[in-house]
Parts: C-alpha cells; sequence; structure tokens
C-alpha cells in the first residue's frame, strides 16, 4: 500500500453548523471498544446520524445524499473538544473526510487529527461564516485546500491561509512518521534518561 | 542558567526536553505514563507492527477502568467487547512486560485515582496517559496531559512525545470558599466564566488563598476539569499540603529519601514576575454551589440562578444554545432549584475520592434516599472502597438506600453497564454533560458531591447552603 499523504484536495463539503462539537458526538464512548483502527466510519456522530432503532435520521447532514462526495467537513467553532480518544480522528478518516474546516479546533483532536492524514484548517469566523453561506448557496460548492501554500479558496476566488507546524506539514505532505523521528533520537533519549537518573 | 524569572510550567516542561528544533515541536521525555485498556491496544499493535519493545516498563503503569462492570467484578465481564478489550490489556502487558493493576487486584482503579493515592504521581514530573483527564495529575506540581493512540504508541516505543509547547495562564482564586462550596464547584464556575473553550492553547497553574486552602483531594478535582475549558493541562505549586499528602504512600519515596525530595520539590513553584500569556483573577466569596444546565460542562450556573434567557446569549451562538436546551428538555430563563431529578451518580476521576464519600457519608447519616430514585456510589479504587468500609461509610449508604458499588469510571461515560436512560436526568458528580455522555438521551447535570447528596435525599436539586 502507498504511503498516505496529504497535498491538495478540491471536493464538495458537507456543512455542520453547530459549535462545540465534542469528541462524544464524533464517536460516542459505546462504539470504542475495537482493538483495531479500522471500522469507525460507521459509527461517526452516530447519535446524530441514527435513531434509537437504529434507523437513519433524514434530516442528518451525513444522510443527505446530496452531500456524498464530500470529502470536507466544515463545523462550528471549538470542534472536536473533550476526550482525548483518537478514534475521533480514526472515524473522521475511515468515514472519508480529509479536512476539517473551523473556526477553533480543541487541541488534542488537532493533535490527534495531524498524526491520522486528517488536516485541522483552522479559518477566522468570518470566513467560516462565508464558507456556510456558499455551501447553502450550492450544494455542490467546490473548495480547494492547498496544504503546500496553505490556503482555502472558496468557489468565487476568496481565499484564506491556515497556519500548520512546518514539520507537521512535512509529515503530511510526504507520508511520515513521527515514531520513525523519534526512534532516530533512540541515543539522545537514553543519554537523556541516564543523566536523570 | 538564565536569571529570567521562570513559570513552574516552564520549568518543568523546558528540563524534559531531549531536542527542540526550529519548525519542530519539541521532544519531551515523559517519567510516568498511565495506560488503560481504552486507548492502548492499536498502540502495541504498533509496536509488534515494529518489532519495538517498550522504551521502559518501569515507567509504565496499566490498570482496567473504563469497561469494567461494577457489579460482580469478580465474575467474567459479560459484555463481550468489553472483556475483549481488558482481555487484550492482560494479554498486551504481559507480552511487553507491564505490570497491571487488573480487576481484583488491591490497586485497581479508575487511573488519575491510583496513580496519586498509592504515590506514583510525584511533583515535578511530565505524567501523560490516553485520557484527557491526566490534568488531575497536576495538583502535584505537574505537567500532566491527555493524548492520543498515535501519542501512546510515541511514548510506548521512544519514553517521549512530539509536542509543540502551550502558552500559559494563571488562574488566581483569592478569598475563601463560603461553607458548602467545593473544588468542584470553584472549577465549574471558573468553566462557566471563561467557557468550555476559554483555555484551549495554554497550560494552566493555578493560585491564590482559595486554591492554597484545598486540600490535596480538592486540588485534584480542580485540575482535573482542566481539560473542560479546554486547556492542555493545570497545575498546583506543591507546598506542605502536597508533602503530608504524599508520605508513606506505597511507592513514594520513605524516610530520609523522602525527606531529600521534600526539599527538592519545594523549589519547585513560579518565580515572581515571571510572564503569563494570560492572567485570570476571581474572588472565592462570588462562588455558589454549582450546576450545569446544557450539553458542555462551560454551560454552569449557581443553583440558586436560572437558566440565560436567550437574550442573554450572543446572537451567533442562539441555535447552538437552544439545540442544548431542547436536548436538556429545559426552557431559557428556567430555575432549576426543586427540579425533580432521576439518578445520582457519585463517581468518576473528578469525585470518587474517599474525601468525596466522607462529605456525602456525612450528609446523608440518618437520611434517606428519595423516593423513585436510583443512586449509585462508584468508588474511585480499591483502595477507597477499603478505606469507605474501614470508616463504616458503606453502612451509612446502606442505611440510606444507596448501593457502594466496585470500582471504575462507570456511568461518567458509560462503556459499561452503567447508562442512565434516555430523557432521564442524573444529577453527578463527574466531568461532562454532553449529549448521551452518560448514556444515549441521557440528561447530565453536573455537581459537587455535596450538591449530589442532597439530590440523593431529596429527589431534587436543591442548596446545599441551606442544609448545612
Amino acid at each position: 500500500m502507498a504511503k498516505e499523504t496529504i497535498t491538495k484536495l478540491t471536493s464538495q463539503a458537507a456543512p455542520l453548523p453547530i459549535e462545540n462539537i465534542d469528541t462524544d458526538q464524533i464517536i460516542p464512548a459505546r462504539f470504542l471498544k475495537a482493538t483495531t483502527r479500522e471500522g469507525f466510519g460507521d459509527n461517526l456522530f452516530r447519535d446524530w446520524r441514527y435513531n434509537a432503532d437504529d434507523t437513519l435520521k433524514t434530516d442528518f447532514v451525513l444522510n443527505d445524499p446530496t452531500y456524498k462526495a464530500a470529502r470536507i467537513l466544515v463545523a462550528g467553532k471549538n470542534f472536536g473538544m473533550g476526550s482525548s480518544r483518537e478514534h475521533a480522528a480514526w472515524a473522521i478518516h475511515d468515514y472519508g473526510f480529509s479536512v476539517v474546516i473551523s473556526s477553533f479546533f480543541a487541541d488534542i483532536f488537532r493533535n490527534n487529527s495531524l498524526n491520522n492524514f486528517v488536516l485541522p484548517v483552522q479559518v477566522s469566523d468570518e470566513f467560516l461564516a462565508k464558507t456556510f453561506a456558499v455551501i447553502e448557496a450550492d450544494t455542490q460548492a467546490q473548495i480547494t485546500v492547498d496544504l503546500e501554500s496553505q490556503q482555502v479558496t472558496l468557489p468565487d476566488g476568496t481565499t484564506t491561509s491556515f497556519e500548520i507546524n512546518p514539520y507537521k506539514k512535512n509529515c503530511l505532505m510526504n507520508g511520515y512518521d513521527d515514531i520513525d523521528y523519534l526512534i532516530s533520537l533512540r541515543a539522545e533519549i537514553e543519554a537523556f534518561q541516564s543523566s536523570r537518573a | 542558567m538564565s536569571n529570567t524569572p521562570q513559570t513552574l510550567f516552564d520549568k518543568i516542561w523546558d528540563s524534559h526536553v531531549v531536542k527542540r528544533q526550529e519548525g519542530y515541536p519539541d521532544v519531551v521525555f515523559i517519567d510516568r505514563h498511565f495506560i488503560h485498556e481504552v486507548t492502548s491496544p492499536q498502540a502495541f499493535d504498533g509496536l509488534r507492527k515494529r518489532g519495538a519493545k517498550v522504551f521502559n516498563i518501569n515507567r509504565t503503569t496499566a490498570t482496567a477502568d473504563h469497561n469494567v462492570p461494577t457489579k460482580d467484578q469478580h465474575l467474567p465481564i459479560r459484555e463481550a467487547l468489553s472483556r475483549h478489550q481488558v482481555e487484550k490489556l492482560r494479554e498486551n502487558c504481559k507480552e511487553f512486560g507491564i505490570e497491571l493493576y487488573d480487576l481484583l487486584h488491591p490497586f485497581q482503579g479508575i487511573v488519575h485515582v491510583i496513580g496519586p493515592e498509592l504515590g506514583i504521581t510525584q511533583p515535578g514530573m511530565t505524567i501523560v496517559c490516553g485520557d484527557s483527564h491526566t490534568s488531575t495529575h497536576g495538583a502535584f506540581g505537574n505537567v500532566a496531559f491527555g493524548i492520543g493512540t498515535s501519542e501512546v504508541e510515541q511514548v510506548l516505543t521512544t519514553q517521549c512525545i512530539i509536542q509543540s509547547k502551550p502558552k500559559k495562564m494563571l488562574i488566581e482564586v483569592n478569598g475563601t470558599l463560603e461553607k458548602g462550596v467545593t473544588a468542584k464547584d470553584l472549577i465549574l464556575y471558573i468553566i462557566a466564566k471563561i467557557s468550555a473553550a476559554g483555555a484551549t492553547g495554554y497550560f494552566v497553574e493555578y493560585a491564590g488563598e482559595a486554591i492554597r486552602n484545598l486540600t490535596m483531594e480538592g486540588r485534584m478535582t480542580v485540575c482535573n476539569m482542566s481539560i473542560e475549558m479546554g486547556a492542555r493541562g493545570g497545575m498546583i505549586a506543591p507546598d506542605e499540603v502536597t508533602f503530608d499528602y504524599m508520605r508513606g504512600r506505597r511507592f513514594a519515596p520513605q524516610g530520609e529519601d523522602f525527606d531529600r525530595k521534600v526539599e527538592e520539590w519545594k523549589q519547585l513553584k513560579t518565580d515572581e514576575g515571571a510572564h503569563f500569556d494570560v492572567v485570570l483573577t476571581f474572588d472565592a466569596a462570588d462562588i455558589k454551589p454549582m450546576i450545569t444546565y446544557g450539553t458542555n460542562p462551560g454551560m454552569g450556573i449557581g443553583v440558586t440562578d436560572h437558566v440565560p434567557t436567550l437574550e442573554e446569549i450572543p446572537t451567533t451562538e442562539q441555535p447552538s444554545f437552544q439545540k442544548s436546551l431542547n436536548y436538556m428538555g429545559l426552557q431559557p430563563g428556567e430555575s432549576l432549584l426543586g427540579k425533580a431529578i432521576d439518578y445520582v451518580f457519585i463517581g468518576s476521576c473528578t469525585n470518587a475520592r474517599i474525601e468525596d464519600l466522607r462529605e456525602v457519608a456525612e450528609f446523608v447519616k440518618g437520611k434517606q434516599k428519595a423516593a423513585g430514585i436510583e443512586v449509585w456510589i462508584v468508588p474511585g479504587s480499591n483502595q477507597v472502597a477499603e478505606q469507605a468500609r474501614a470508616e463504616g461509610l458503606d453502612k451509612v449508604f446502606e442505611g440510606a438506600g444507596f448501593e457502594l458499588r466496585g470500582p471504575g469510571c462507570s456511568a461518567c461515560l458509560g462503556m459499561n453497564e452503567d447508562k442512565v436512560p434516555a430523557g432521564k436526568y442524573a444529577v453527578s458528580t463527574s466531568n461532562r454533560n454532553f449529549e448521551g455522555r452518560q448514556g444515549p438521551g441521557a440528561r447530565t447535570l453536573l455537581v459537587s458531591p455535596l450538591t449530589a447528596a442532597v439530590a440523593a435525599v431529596t429527589g431534587k436539586v436543591g442548596d446545599i447552603r441551606e442544609l448545612v
């Protein structure tokens, strides 16, 4: 299997204009019992997507076939707060999203996403509001996220830039792994540990 | 050594940096790594895939807490997926040589309860765990924070984590708390003031008279909920209260070693004039017993206050506010005082320590559980349960018609059987009131153990200050 990378993506976007979406909504605790990383996408936003009898809630955005090609999720501010469960990032990735756009992300979720090839794109409240408006006007609107230039572009050409740590950017663009980097420092880590004994 | 005044956070973080280079996050050495059954299995798979060993098994502590039943812990776990996850933890600990405090082990319990009570948590450390409430350990003057499973794998493999250094926030709470107002109310008040995202990107140090006057267990409650305002972690400089709590603990240094360590630990404080990116000051006298009304911990009010009206909420936030109240079955402007409730949960890494149980027992002694409600008392660990029995608290609870169960995370997140049914109101001493947190459709009202005790005997939301 080729290494996964993120460079540039143009896609339809699914809107979730709700603030403070916590990781218990992204993936409820009762679905954290798997011991592998696969399959969590089925339970992404489980209690918003399904009724208690497991039938689909037709008014939820992910159940609307209009948005079935979306690889970008656009969500209200403070996305991913709460539990440190990496399962939230796994569920988003497994469902098929590569990018989440919001005006604010919780710290642990941001780290977890970056470690799982889900790019958190933080934009201003104004740009986020405009993005929601663009999607509302045209559900098929194509949004471009370019990691190289760190820019998001809406169909009308409106562009904004986003920040990312240069190291993590390099990891995402080239499919590098944090652990490979840490293992390369093994001698330094051992020396550090000995110096503290 | 530079003479620039430093914060306690800077001192501990910087002294643990193995490598710092431009454009990279820091590589930080981790003194203590706690693991549990839910966020570790995929990390162990990663080690196997690389043929790696655990870097230092002596810096790793394992327990089973999230999934475990709180009844009949001697029997095999009934729920197949939970059982599988706990068995997986056993296999992984055995294969990699990590000591596990398994079900029925005298040291088993919620990971953030057992670390401190066993003296594993010590001042000046870096501590991580695949659980956001790792911030609890900061009460001892540590840099302690929750991590994801990929990071668990980093720490298992290399004892280090790649992490950008957070900004620093000082929260001072001056003055003294009114009788009946506790550490839980103090932290719920701060979160309500600054919101569930108010400290995102920051590591918090708590200071001031009201913090100094808290017991160690109260300080743990405060630091525990740092994550509920988005903070990377929370910490309190160690003092005599800390040292008194630690003396004689199972894995703490003993005798003269301990005294020597105390001299070192006394140096762990923020220098006069050190820079914080943000400083917030609160007055303890303003704090009432608190209760949450919404679906994040920032949606809290004093028990005698009313739920905000729609006009009190900024226009852009009104849809989320309304969605939250719809879920909770509450109206804008409503008062919660006297509201009938269905369940009371006293437990979790926030409030399931022996002092919490003592407080509850003292209040309920000679009283009876209100008719028609369920009360679950879930101790934080086997040691807490043991101590409760030694003090006769179990008899007080039984006499009142409550159930003292076995230790675990339980109804805080409902991964085991302890779930609150849809539509029911649960007064809970835990840390999160998210939609479905205590079971699909469950409606959580977060409170202190004392306010939970009031609800347990009256069946309603009440003001503890009128009863003590």
